[in-house]
């Protein structure tokens, strides 16, 4: 069946006038500088990648010109001082390592449970109380934590270590774990709450309990939400870097001793940028090197974090 | 008893037991917090003065202050403000209202995403390679401001997203309804209702701003300043002027790490003075931040 259109007449509130069309310019010459300003501003983002890339890439290829890839790679001492200058990036690495394990130890346990607990057991009031609270502990200035690790944990740590020395890896790390509990713990209640609540009835109907359910039902399937979680937490550990200036140690070595004293990428870059080197010197140039190596590493873990929430955004 | 009965009561015993480690577990957190706090208080609180809070820097403790600290604090965040929020609002506006589902903004949100979690040095090595070499400007205010807009754009891009997703899309087609162009939906009605959202990630973005240290450390401020930097209004016409914007600064996390650092003790402590300071300021900016956010959520009604 088919029905005629009859050709309407376009019926006028008002003559038109000659300024409705120069209104009608300036209106669309307005959305057009509001989409190209605010577009601008959305590739301001891409600007600043490139720039920090090109920055990083720049400087440490002067920096490779002279230290070669293979012994920065490789070597196992860094001393920019030594005749000839060391520049083992593993002295760094390694305790970079250390303190993220020591902190992974610390938070993901202690999130996760967090978590579960949050979006699985507590009742609303206990919700809205103690989280916020539990909040604060990501409100704390890294600085504030590493002068907490100096002057209190290092301290209560040597009472049951007695060789420990002042400052070590182990006070840093433990510390930097309750720094990034909130990150964790937050990260996965939003993965863990975005499951839908007919798979826990489910589960309860054949007689699960809360715990059961969390475990079997409530984690496999919020798995890529808590997997972003860690993996920021990850990224998190490894930029870190007051709290190992200030409480790891600060000397460049190569260790994986929790209970020796040492020297983190982030940290070694604090100390000599600190200490003002001259432009175009090794040990200006080495700065960008170690950069470059720290951005490569927190780069790789923060887009597969990246993918993974976007997946589990995706899932319900 | 049964054996359901058995089944039933070790399940519920279960459930107890890990109601109780999850608490346990959130009370490590808090106690940490708490140890904190007492830590900084009990060597810091001695010196906290309100001479402390209105002396110029010095290396005797008994006459140092925090006075320069915190004016150039003051200075730092206003420049983060000014370039951190219009810039990251837009690029907000622009991704959840105008962007296509395409590669560009696929490439845009991996981006936001990837520096939100890029460690902040790396953000002071660019800003000190690309104003240290080619401006010579790389320790001042403008520049220390600059560097922390940057690592804070994520924080409020995320927080103003969120507010305007949570704007049902009746409000938006009501006002092209009435004829409005999109521009103007958005400026008088999204704009407006998200303002809440907007303002709470834009605090907790300046609460992050000022506790940072490790850029402001790489760009090269300093940890010692003796001379307040110029003040922004002048006693002459056009009475305001620009030129703190290139004086020289330090800020508070800063000089906590320069006396953290010192080997006199008394410093030290004044270290902790610092700390409290500091600790107070990002605390209750937050805690305002929570109050302002679950009152937003209060309010709205859709």
């Amino acid at each position: 069946m088919s029905v005629a259109i009859e050709k309407q007449k376009i019926v006028r509130l008002r003559p038109r006038r000659a300024s409705d069309s120069r209104a009608r310019a300036i209106r669309e010459v307005k959305e057009m500088t509001a989409r190209l300003i605010l577009a601008g501003s959305a590739l301001f983002s891409i600007f600043t990648t490139l720039l920090i890339v090109g920055v990083l890439l720049y400087e440490s290829s002067t920096f490779f010109a002279e230290v070669p890839l293979s012994r920065f790679l490789l070597a196992t001492t860094w001393g920019p001082q030594y005749t000839p200058p060391q520049f083992g990036i593993w002295a760094l690495v390694s305790a970079t390592l250390v303190t993220t394990a020591i902190a992974l130890l610390v938070a993901l346990p202690i999130g996760t449970v967090v978590a579960v607990f949050l979006s699985e057991f507590a009742p609303f009031w206990v919700r809205e109380t103690i989280k916020p609270s539990l909040e604060l502990l990501s409100a704390v200035p890294t600085i504030v934590y590493g002068y907490f690790a100096l002057a209190w944990v290092s301290p209560a740590l040597q009472t049951f270590i007695p060789t420990l020395p002042g400052s070590n890896l182990l006070c840093a790390g433990l510390v930097m774990g309750i720094m990034i509990v909130p990150y964790i713990s937050s990260l996965s209640e939003d993965a863990m709450r975005s499951v839908p609540m007919l798979l826990r009835e489910g589960s309860y109907a054949l007689g699960g309990n809360k715990l059961t359910t969390a475990w079997n039902v409530v984690i496999p399937s919020a798995l890529s939400g808590i997997g972003a979680a860690y993996i920021l937490g990850i990224s998190r550990a490894i930029g870190e870097t007051m709290i190992v200036a200030v409480a790891g140690g600060n000397i460049p070595k190569f260790t994986l001793n929790p209970l020796d004293e040492a020297q983190t990428i982030t940290a070694n870059i604090v100390t000599t940028s600190g200490g003002d080197p001259a432009h175009g010197t090794i040990e200006y140039q080495s700065l960008f090197a170690a950069g470059l190596a720290l951005f490569v590493m927190t780069l790789a873990f923060n887009i597969f974090g990246y993918l993974l929430r976007r997946r589990y955004h995706q899932a319900y | 008893m049964s054996d359901i009965a058995k089944i039933i009561a070790y399940r519920k015993r279960q459930d107890w037991l890990f109601s109780g480690l999850g608490l346990l577990c959130m009370a490590i957190g808090i106690a940490t917090l708490i140890a904190l706090l007492a830590t900084l208080a009990y060597e810091g609180l001695p010196h906290l003065t309100w001479r402390f809070l209105t002396s110029n820097s010095s290396s005797i403790p008994e006459r140092a202050g925090i006075l320069t600290a915190i004016v150039g604090t003051l200075y730092v965040i206003a420049v983060t403000f000014v370039v951190a929020v219009p810039l990251g609002v837009a690029a907000a506006i622009y991704l959840e209202e105008y962007a296509g589902k395409n590669w560009l903004t696929n490439l845009i949100e991996i981006n936001i995403s990837n520096l939100a979690g890029v460690p902040s040095i790396i953000y002071g090595l660019t800003a000190l390679s690309l104003f240290g070499v080619v401006f010579h400007l790389h320790r001042t205010v403008l520049v220390g401001g600059m560097t922390l807009a940057l690592l804070v754009l994520p924080i409020i891009i995320v927080a103003t997203r969120e507010a305007l997703r949570a704007i049902p899309s009746a409000i938006r087609e009501a006002a092209y309804a009435a004829g409005a162009t999109k521009w103007q939906t958005i400026w008088y009605h999204l704009l407006p209702y998200s303002l809440g959202g907007i303002a709470t990630g834009t605090i907790i973005a300046m609460s992050r701003a000022i506790g940072e240290t490790a850029p402001l450390l790489v760009i090269g401020a300093a940890g010692y300043i003796s001379r307040l930097p110029p003040p922004p209004i002048s006693s002459a016409p056009p009475f305001l002027s620009f030129a703190w914007l290139n004086s020289a600064f330090t800020v508070l996390p800063m000089q906590m790490y320069n006396w953290t650092a010192d080997a006199n003790p008394a410093l030290q402590s004044r270290a902790a003075t610092t700390g409290l300071v500091l600790i107070m300021l990002t605390l209750s900016i937050n805690a305002a931040a929570i109050a302002l956010r679950y009152r937003v959520r209060q309010k709205l009604k859709w």
